[in-house]
């Protein structure tokens, strides 16, 4: 697992940047003048002497020689960042994160950590603080990201708890990165006021598609997941607003004990009701956050749901839906489903186990959480393909 | 330390707080109950649980209870979702009204070289003058067809058999294009004929223009030949060399054929399906006999009554089903269609499986000397001598004048089947349609009573069935479900 951020930062010179600075690094010595001084230098090599004229340098080691005023020392776990990635660093609190690599598919960017739900399973539990701060970070770093970005992930907390900040984040990334796909992980119920779904779709956003878990058919049991009373009502509310202006939505079904039972007939729901919707996630669980603390409420084997998943898939499948598997290893997976899975989980959290050693489709497989040590299913076997 | 979260029993509703949503409900056999509401969501009950779910004392945690809150049976305090979904679900099912006529049928001649015992409208005539349309005619029916809102446009070439005025189709359909390049409707071009007269010449031109062929196959040789005489007696071998060069020359799917039941079938509706299989056909559309011209006057379509052809359409959707399971992948479309209704939340383009029906504002048609029809039906019934359906001629009347014309509106507004005696009430209802044309000929009247009516009885032997299988039988219904166009 990547470590996105490092509270280890070590001031090497004589100065800091004041407060929080969002920068972008490069690995490119000869970067002409007039781009360099926006930003950080990657000191990969023992040189005698480090090229002039950056804002500031990020060391792995620390240099005999001296060094230019604004340095820092990197703890080694920080070594993936490469030309293009972009950091924010408090010097004074010595913490540095990553906000954006430019060499992964898998680019999320949190931007806030409150929520209105409190999910069983929740696998970033939310606080009620302010955190402003974060967007004005975001609408600094998105700039500065590369254009060829494929995607990014907008997730939380709530993203709609930002209220019009996120149409504003939203319409830089249309502005900035206008190539780049933008999902935004969103529990949908602020949707529920059509003004607000109405004011995405006219972000006209060319790539944007809001991602919404929807848990049971019944609205008790969907409550019960998110633990939030009314949520079901407002989450479908907002999906159909949000259809309604245009916006595209993906519904995501997080698989565990208490949501598997009912998988059928929600996609039978789904398909009846809620055809207009323009993908569909099964998603396995991640076993971080509160599913720690509800484990034992919540695990299944993922071997045990397959004739569910299966029934699923078919229902949703046949009416045309776009249905994808997420976060399940093929070798758990019923034959049937394997075209249906994709390797999805981001490139920092995703592993394999001791079980894995040997098997020949890795690449195609789905993997693990990083996460997963904790509890995994029985049923690993590595394929031994020719 | 109590658990910061809450249990599965917080988020229920109270007990016994349940109200029912719109739903009608009928007697499926001897303990069953099927109820089906607005939107054609249904569940099948026994009868204690039908009682039971009416009296409001169903557990709220039941299965049961479940699935009738997930398919907006009932409400209760937990949640007020069911209507906004319900309206929804409504509207997709309402949506093809307002997209309004699409399939506009041209009947470019009379003329034909078959006598077939059911038409009721084929000319045996060399006089191109007074059987053919013109291309003036053609002009004005074009004029007539664009005049449609319909995003999508299907233009079918009927007959007599419409191959003896190919130049007519060449020039309808280069005008039609033309036209399309500023109207950019999804345009498609039909022919229904007997492959009689099929040349390389027009098969070029049909590849050229995307042009499909609807053919007419009845089943096995004998029956096909006895059905559709023609001078040498050689329809089936004709048909059948026909189907074998549209396919080479356009593509196995832009060929389909459609068979007409006549008491001579009744009992060979295994030996028709299998004509079919043969064939290469991927389905089948098991047609009852209309009640119009030719075969009124003929007595044909007394020969045998409604549960004649019932009989005639189970065997053939349990052979079907039979040859499904035994690896042939194959389609009965008629019941394809009524899936749709039942299963997803769209509504058939089925002119008389809708409610208003399709009359006029699904499908229209031009006959050859300029008269507009509601329906094929109606322009038969016309060519009997009763023009009760005549919405104008092309040469006289405006577009407003025709589609606002008695002869139109009279019949569309007695076939909203929601405001019918006997129909507003019956649980098939969603699933269901109207036939006006089928009535008059049959009652002189557009509603009918229908505890008398054909349409009905048949309809509803076909709801049954269908339903049987779904409820009862795992493997037809998977079968059946993959039969459902989404």
């Amino acid at each position: 697992m990547l470590k996105l951020s490092s509270s280890r930062l070590v001031s090497l010179g004589c100065l800091g940047e004041n407060g929080v600075v969002v920068r972008r690094v490069s690995e490119n010595p000869a970067y002409a003048q007039v781009c360099r001084r926006q930003e950080y230098f990657l000191v990969r090599d023992h040189l005698s002497e480090v090229p002039e004229g950056f804002a500031g340098y990020l060391f792995f080691e620390k240099p005999s020689h001296s060094v230019p005023a604004v340095s820092y020392l990197l703890e080694p776990s920080l070594s993936y960042l490469s030309n293009g990635d972009i950091v924010k660093i408090n010097a004074s609190q010595g913490s540095l994160r990553t906000l954006y690599r430019r060499n992964s598919r898998h680019n999320s960017v949190l931007v806030t950590e409150r929520c209105n739900n409190y999910c069983l399973m929740c696998s970033q539990p939310p606080r009620d603080i302010n955190d402003c701060h974060l967007v004005d970070e975001l609408l600094q770093a998105i700039p500065l990201m590369s254009r060829e970005t494929v995607s990014v992930v907008i997730t939380g907390g709530e993203p709609t708890l930002l209220g019009d900040r996120l149409l504003e984040l939203l319409n830089a990334f249309r502005c900035y990165l206008p190539d780049t796909a933008v999902h935004v992980l969103s529990n949908g119920r602020n949707f529920r006021n059509f003004d607000y779904a109405e004011a995405i779709g006219r972000v006209q956003h060319p790539d944007l598609m809001i991602g919404i878990p929807l848990y049971s058919d019944i609205s008790s049991k969907h409550d019960y997941v998110v633990q939030a009373d009314g949520a079901f009502d407002d989450t479908i509310r907002g999906i159909i607003n949000l259809k309604t202006a245009g916006v595209k939505v993906e519904i995501r079904v997080v698989l565990h004990n208490l949501t598997y039972a009912r998988l059928s007939e929600l996609a039978r729901f789904i398909r009846r009701n809620l055809t207009f919707c323009d993908h569909v996630a099964l998603m396995g669980l991640e076993i971080t956050g509160f599913t720690r603390s509800n484990l034992e409420k919540l695990w299944i084997d993922p071997k045990d749901y397959q004739p569910q998943l299966r029934d699923a898939v078919a229902i949703l499948d046949g009416a045309k839906m776009d249905v994808s598997i997420y976060n399940h290893q093929l070798c758990v997976l019923d034959h049937s489903l394997h075209r249906f899975s994709r390797n999805s989980i981001s490139d920092w959290k995703n592993e394999f186990i001791g079980e894995c050693n040997g098997c020949t489709r890795k690449r195609e497989c789905g993997g693990f959480f990083s996460s997963a040590k904790v509890r995994y299913s029985a049923h690993i076997t590595p394929f031994h393909d020719e | 330390m109590a658990s910061v979260f809450k249990d599965e029993a917080f988020f229920l509703p109270a007990e016994h707080t349940y109200s029912l949503l719109p739903f009608r409900f009928i007697r499926l056999d001897s303990d069953r109950y099927v109820a089906v509401n607005e939107v054609g969501e249904s569940r099948v009950l026994l009868r204690h649980e039908l009682e039971l779910f009416v009296k409001k004392r169903l557990p709220q945690t039941s299965s049961l209870y479940f699935a009738l809150k997930a398919s907006h049976f009932v409400e209760d305090n937990d949640s007020d979702i069911a209507p906004d979904l319900l309206t929804l679900k409504v509207r997709s099912k309402r949506a093809r009204i307002a997209r309004f006529t699409s399939l506009h049928m041209f009947v470019v001649t009379l003329r034909c070289n078959h006598s077939c015992r059911y038409c009721q409208v084929s000319r045996q005539s060399e006089d191109r003058s007074a059987y053919d349309m013109t291309e003036a005619t053609a002009d004005k029916a074009l004029d007539f067809t664009f005049r449609s809102p319909a995003p999508a446009i299907k233009i079918e070439f009927q007959g007599g058999e419409p191959l003896l005025n190919f130049d007519l189709i060449k020039y309808i359909v280069l005008a039609a294009e033309g036209r399309n390049t500023v109207e950019k409707r999804d345009l498609v071009f039909v022919i229904a004929t007997n492959l009689s007269f099929l040349t390389d010449e027009i098969l070029n031109f049909c590849r050229d223009h995307a042009i499909l062929i609807s053919t007419s196959l009845d089943g096995p040789e004998d029956l096909h030949n006895a059905n559709r005489p023609k001078p040498g007696n050689d329809s089936y071998q004709v048909t059948i060399d026909g189907i074998r060069r549209a396919r080479e020359a356009l593509g196995v799917d832009q060929v389909s054929a459609l068979m007409t039941t006549t008491k001579a079938s009744l009992l060979r509706v295994t030996e028709i399906v299998d004509e079919y299989v043969k064939q290469g056909f991927k389905g089948i559309f098991l047609r009852n006999l209309s009640p119009y011209g030719f075969a009124i006057k003929t007595r044909y379509f007394n020969a045998y009554d409604s549960d004649n052809w019932l009989n005639f359409y189970r065997r053939g959707l349990d052979y079907i089903l039979e040859l499904n399971q035994q690896g042939c992948a194959f389609t009965e479309f008629y019941t394809a269609t009524i899936l749709q209704k039942m299963l997803t939340p769209y509504e058939t383009g089925f002119v008389n499986l809708r409610s208003p029906a399709g009359i006029g504002i699904a499908g229209i048609i031009f006959n050859y000397n300029g008269e507009v029809y509601p329906s094929d039906e109606a322009r038969m019934k016309a060519e009997m001598g009763d023009k009760i359906f005549c919405m104008g001629n092309l040469t006289t009347e405006s577009y407003e004048q025709m589609m606002l014309s008695s002869a139109l509106l009279t019949p569309l507004e007695d076939s909203v089947a929601e405001s019918v005696p006997m129909c507003e009430e019956c649980a098939f209802l969603p699933y269901c349609g109207s036939d006006p044309d089928y009535h008059y000929a049959t009652q002189q009247d557009f509603v009918g009573h229908k505890a008398l009516s054909g349409f009905c009885k048949k309809k509803m032997g076909i709801f049954r069935y269908i339903i049987h299988k779904l409820e009862d039988n795992p493997e037809a219904r998977q079968i059946l479900e993959s039969w459902v166009n989404w």
